[in-house]
């Protein structure tokens, strides 16, 4: 085998790269729209909501030294939380105007943030991948480690089946009909308020999984930790257009090798500048994404 | 709804904006140094939160950024006021031990602080112009998170470390009757009142006008004659002003200004104290400007006598938690904010924003 340039390694390995963090963002991506399509709300909470799940795993996988059982609590928890939060939070506040929604989903993050930071402590603390990190080296090229697989398989299986949830089972013809015409479909026997918490249960699980698969690859676990991640997938889910899960997944994948080339050819300070630009860009250009349906006209 | 006929209107605001900036100015006095600079700060979070309650309460447009704003305002005071302080010593002695000395990097540094957030504001103004709720919100929100890197990208910003503001120093004629932190207290209240008065002005007069009846109905407000780009744009280029002056006199009162200073966590407090003050109310952003400068710090004492670890994890956290229930109870059961408890003449326009209750997709439950 004849020896590559080393230019050409440099960005195989930056594109594997930005590839499995752009899975994660696909699928963090994918929890906004979710919730987008059952709510029509952006969950601004959707960040402090997902690392709380997280340190519930973490405590689970140091106490009982399995991986597999952190990750199941964290869905677990999760879910819970989405239709805690929905039922007795979000309810209580009116609808017709996305204003209150986000000062409460505000209100909510610095609950919650703070709120772990003094049951846990400032402290960043290291979590481990289930499997290595180290880059597999397919001659001579490093490109994607096993962890970095476990993390697309992961999101492609999710990704999958919500392709069969929402668009082969009951469940979800209920879920698409209240999320597009909730007064018909209420009509027709859907019990729209159990599909929204519904909705909300499924987004923040996946938002919880997403983050849990982001935590070993960065700092480590702080109540912050998914801040930046969330940032990055609201810019995704809005450039794939908010209410298009394809969209979420094209445009996920597309900003995480963006951000992946940038830090690597930049530097890593420059990312999130460079995800800020293509977010402006895109809003400017097409304020509803590239995949969205179009509103209805306003004059 | 009332409007405010300029000539004799103007005249009354102007002297009730002066009497009050008097009683500030007063109030010094009986304040220590530590409470002056306390009241400092407080002024100038007053000056960004009076912006964001305006644009939030007046046109429905959150911003997650306003200390992006406050930061742009604080590094435009801090590079021209240190360029013309330098300049001004170059020049020759006699010129920089004057007045001249520290008025005219101030009032340099105040027009610098006005281009560089007036021009953020009006680039984000016009992506507001075409925006609407969670886009406008979530655009914000990158930019705060983008603002460090902006700081070690930018040439000139010096990075997290920050850069720092010269000194205004106590003139001559009044050392022997104020200290330095009263002192900055005077020039955060005139700032600050430079800041707020034309907010007040704008919301009794035509141009609240058009805000709310954008805010209300756009395609009315359109067919009515008014371009709602046009007022969203303007009304964000105003409230970044008010807040570009905010971080001048955050730069004035601790001499320098950094990344660190301006981050999600301060620009999530500007929302809390525009919410908990009600939104749209200037008096309501003045009480939750005091709220968010002094609940830390008195969280801070409370919180000493505890044991060291406990002590340790409570600060800095304690007081979000707390003002994160205050939001959401605020938004829920009491919208309308502590400007309840103020003496207004209608309470209708602070309220109305969370009081419709039209049928819609999810009001069925």
């Amino acid at each position: 085998m004849t020896e590559m340039d080393p230019a050409v390694e440099r960005l195989v390995f930056l594109m594997s790269t930005g590839l499995a963090r752009g899975a994660v963002l696909a699928l963090f991506a994918l929890s906004l729209v979710i919730v987008y399509r059952a709510a029509r709300a952006v969950n601004f909470a959707q960040a402090a909501m997902a690392i709380v799940p997280v340190y519930v795993a973490f405590a689970v996988t140091s106490a009982s030294g399995s991986y597999w059982l952190g990750l199941a609590s964290a869905l677990v928890v999760g879910a819970l939380l989405g239709a805690v939060v929905e039922r007795w939070l979000l309810r209580l506040v009116p609808q017709d105007n996305p204003l209150p929604g986000i000062i409460v989903a505000i209100g909510l993050v610095m609950v919650l943030q703070a709120g772990l930071a003094i049951a846990f402590g400032p402290d960043h603390r290291p979590v481990h991948a289930p499997f290595s990190q180290r880059p597999f080296d397919v001659g001579g090229v490093s490109v994607l480690s096993p962890y970095d697989l476990f993390v697309l398989i992961v999101a492609a299986v999710v990704m999958g089946g919500f392709a069969i949830l929402f668009n082969r089972t009951s469940i979800g013809l209920q879920l698409r009909a209240a999320a597009f015409a909730p007064e018909t479909s209420r009509l027709l026997g859907v019990r729209v308020p159990r599909m929204v918490t519904l909705g909300w249960m499924l987004s923040i699980a996946t938002a919880a999984l997403a983050a849990l698969l982001l935590v070993p690859t960065g700092l480590g676990l702080d109540p912050h930790a998914a801040d930046v991640l969330f940032v990055n997938a609201f810019a995704a889910a809005v450039i794939g257009g908010l209410d298009s899960p394809v969209g979420a997944l094209v445009a996920g994948l597309v900003v995480g090798v963006l951000a992946s080339l940038v830090t690597g050819y930049a530097s890593a300070a420059t990312a999130p500048l460079a995800v800020l630009a293509l977010l402006t860009v895109v809003l400017l250009v097409r304020p509803h994404g590239l995949f969205a349906a179009r509103e209805a006209r306003t004059a | 709804m009332r409007t405010l006929d300029l000539r004799s209107g103007g005249a009354k605001l102007l002297l009730r904006a002066g009497l009050l900036t008097l009683l500030a100015l007063g109030a010094t006095f009986l304040l220590d140094p530590y409470r002056n600079y306390q009241l400092a700060t407080s002024a100038g979070v007053f000056a960004a939160v009076a912006g964001l309650t305006l644009l939030v309460g007046l046109t429905g447009q959150l911003s997650l950024g306003h200390a992006v704003l406050m930061a742009a305002g604080g590094y435009g005071y801090a590079l021209t006021a240190t360029w013309v302080a330098d300049a001004l010593a170059g020049a020759g002695g006699e010129v920089a031990d004057g007045v001249v000395g520290w008025l005219l990097p101030l009032l340099a540094g105040v027009v610098g602080a006005l281009v560089a957030s007036g021009a953020l504001g009006l680039l984000l103004g016009l992506a507001a112009a075409r925006l609407r709720g969670p886009y406008l919100a979530g655009l914000t929100l990158a930019l705060v998170i983008a603002l460090p890197s902006a700081a070690s990208t930018i040439p000139g910003l010096a990075g997290a470390q920050g850069i720092s503001a010269p000194f205004v120093p106590v003139p001559d004629a009044l050392a022997a009757l104020i200290a330095v932190e009263q002192w900055h207290a005077w020039l955060a209240i005139l700032v600050t009142a430079c800041a707020v008065t034309p907010l007040v002005a704008l919301r009794a007069g035509r141009a609240g006008l058009r805000m709310r009846a954008v805010h209300d109905d756009e395609t009315a407000a359109r067919l009515a004659g008014v371009d709602p780009g046009r007022v969203k744009a303007g009304a964000f280029v105003i409230s970044s002003l008010a807040a570009g002056l905010g971080g001048v006199v955050l730069a004035i009162v601790t001499q320098q200004v950094s990344p660190g200073a301006y981050g999600l966590g301060f620009s999530l407090l500007l929302v809390v104290a525009a919410v908990v003050g009600g939104l749209g109310s200037l008096g309501g952003a003045a009480i939750g400007a005091v709220l968010v400068t002094l609940l830390p710090w008195v969280v801070d004492q409370a919180t000493a006598g505890l044991p060291a670890d406990l002590g340790h994890r409570l600060q800095g956290n304690l007081e979000i938690v707390l003002f994160g229930v205050v939001v959401i109870v605020v938004t829920v059961l009491w919208p309308g904010g502590l400007s309840r408890l103020l003496p207004t003449k209608k309470l209708s326009q602070n309220t109305q924003l969370f009081q419709n209750t039209s049928l819609s997709q999810n009001t069925e439950r």
